[in-house]
C-alpha cells in the first residue's frame, strides 16, 4: 500500500461528494457527532453498536458485517472513504476493520472531521438515502489482528508499539485524559514495548506527517524491520492509526493491531507489567 | 465538592475527589466558540488528549497531578496555548480567549 492508495485529502472528498461508487462514512468516538452535522452524503457507522458484538467482547461476525453493509447500501465494489473526530482514531479503527473483513478499496480522509471543520467546510444534518445492496465479506484476515496470547508471546521478541500517551504508558494515567480515570485494569505497559504516542504520526490539524518524517520517527525509536510488529493502545483505536501508518503508508510487512490492548492486557492475571517511562526487561 | 462553578460545566456524575479535572470555556470577543478543538499537552509538550468544544464552548479533561498546556485550535485563528496546573480532588477552571 501507499499514501496514494490509502489516503485522500479533504479537497478530494469535497470534489467527490456526488461521485458514483464512492461511499463516505463517518465513524466517531462520540457517536452523536454525526447527528449534529456531517459531510453531505456521508452515512454513519456507530462503533459501539454496529461494529461490536452486543454481548461478548468481540467484533460482529462476518454474517453480521455483511448484513450491516447491505442494509447501509455499501457494495463490494464501492470505494469506502472513512473520516471521523478525534483525529480519525475511530475512522482508522473502521479502516482496519474493513480490511479485516476484506473490503478492497478503503481510504481515510486525511485530517478527519477536525481538518474539515478547521477549514470551515460545510456540514449538513440531511440524511442521505442509499439503496440496499448484497454485500459479501471475507473471513477475518488475522494477519492484521493480534490476540492476547500472541501479544504476551511477543514480549521481548517482536516490536511492540504502545501508542498511548506517555502518562498512560508510564502508569500515571489509566485512560486518555478526556475520559474519567477510574478504571478496573492495572496501570503501566507491556515490558519491552516502545512508547510511540499515536500523535507523533500527525500534525496538530490531524493530517499525517510526510512519509519521510514518519520513516525518521520509527527509525529513531529503533523499530527492527526484520521483526513482526504489534501495535496497541487502550482499546485498539489509537493503535489503528499507527497500524495504518506502518502498514498502509510505510509498507511494513507483518504489522498487527492488538484490539484487546491495555483494557485486556492490564486485566490479565499473572502477566508482567512495567511501570515508568522505560520499556523494561522481558 | 458538588455542583458546578458558576457559569461552568456541571460536575454532576463526576467524582471530583478522585479526578484532577481541567475544564473551561473558549470564547472569541466574549462569545462562546463551539467549533474549537482543545488539546491537552503534558509537561514535555506531548499530546495527551483532545476534545471538541461543546455548543457553549465548554471542554473538560481528567488529567493527572502537575503542569499541563491547553492548545486551542479554531478556524481562522492561530493556535492559543494556555498553561494550567491540575491536582487530584480539584477543578481547574480555565477561560480561553481566542
Amino acid at each position: 500500500m501507499s499514501r496514494e492508495e490509502s489516503l485522500v485529502t479533504v479537497q478530494w472528498v469535497e470534489d467527490n461528494l456526488d461521485t458514483d461508487g464512492v461511499v463516505l462514512i463517518e465513524v466517531d468516538e462520540d457517536t452523536t457527532s454525526y447527528d449534529k452535522g456531517h459531510i453531505r452524503n456521508a452515512i454513519k457507522l456507530d462503533w459501539t453498536t454496529d461494529l461490536q458484538d452486543q454481548v461478548r467482547r468481540d467484533f460482529v461476525s462476518k454474517a453480521q458485517f455483511e448484513a450491516l453493509l447491505s442494509e447501509r447500501g455499501v457494495s463490494n465494489d464501492d470505494t469506502v472513504v472513512l473520516y471521523g473526530g478525534n483525529n480519525n482514531w475511530f475512522a482508522a479503527y473502521a479502516y482496519w476493520y474493513f480490511k479485516l473483513y476484506g473490503h478492497q478499496s478503503v481510504k481515510l480522509m486525511d485530517g478527519g472531521r477536525k481538518k474539515w471543520e478547521l477549514d470551515s467546510r460545510e456540514l449538513t444534518d440531511e440524511l442521505p438515502t442509499r439503496t440496499r445492496t448484497s454485500y459479501t465479506a471475507t473471513e477475518q484476515d488475522h494477519s492484521i489482528r493480534a490476540f492476547r496470547d500472541e501479544a504476551v508471546a511477543a514480549i521481548g521478541v517482536s516490536n511492540l508499539i504502545d501508542v498511548r500517551s506517555p502518562d498512560e504508558y508510564a502508569g500515571r494515567l489509566l485512560a486518555p485524559a478526556h475520559l474519567p480515570q477510574e478504571q478496573s485494569q492495572r496501570a503501566g505497559h507491556m515490558p519491552t514495548s516502545l512508547n510511540v504516542p499515536w500523535s507523533k504520526n500527525a500534525n496538530d490539524d490531524g493530517t499525517f506527517k510526510s512519509d519521510e518524517d514518519l520513516k525518521a520517527l520509527y527509525a529513531e525509536v529503533g523499530i527492527d524491520d526484520s521483526k513482526d510488529t504489534i501495535a496497541l493502545c487502550r482499546i485498539g483505536e489509537r493503535s489503528s492509526i499507527t497500524w495504518f501508518v506502518l502498514k498502509e503508508l510505510l509498507g511494513h510487512q507483518n504489522v498487527k493491531n492488538y484490539d484487546g490492548s491495555w483494557t485486556e492486557y492490564g486485566s490479565l492475571v499473572g502477566v508482567p507489567i512495567a511501570l515508568g517511562d522505560e520499556p523494561g526487561e522481558a | 465538592m458538588c455542583g458546578a462553578t458558576e457559569g461552568g460545566l456541571s460536575l454532576d456524575g463526576v467524582n471530583v475527589a478522585k479526578e484532577a479535572v481541567i475544564q473551561g470555556q473558549v470564547t472569541r470577543g466574549g462569545e462562546p466558540v463551539g467549533s474549537a478543538y482543545v488539546r491537552l499537552l503534558d509537561g514535555t509538550g506531548e499530546f495527551t488528549a483532545e476534545v471538541p468544544t461543546s455548543a457553549t464552548g465548554h471542554f473538560r479533561f481528567f488529567a493527572g497531578e502537575g503542569e499541563w498546556t491547553l492548545r486551542t485550535l479554531a478556524p481562522r485563528t492561530e493556535p492559543v496555548d494556555t498553561r494550567v496546573r491540575a491536582a487530584v480532588g480539584s477543578v481547574a477552571e480555565v477561560a480561553v480567549a481566542i
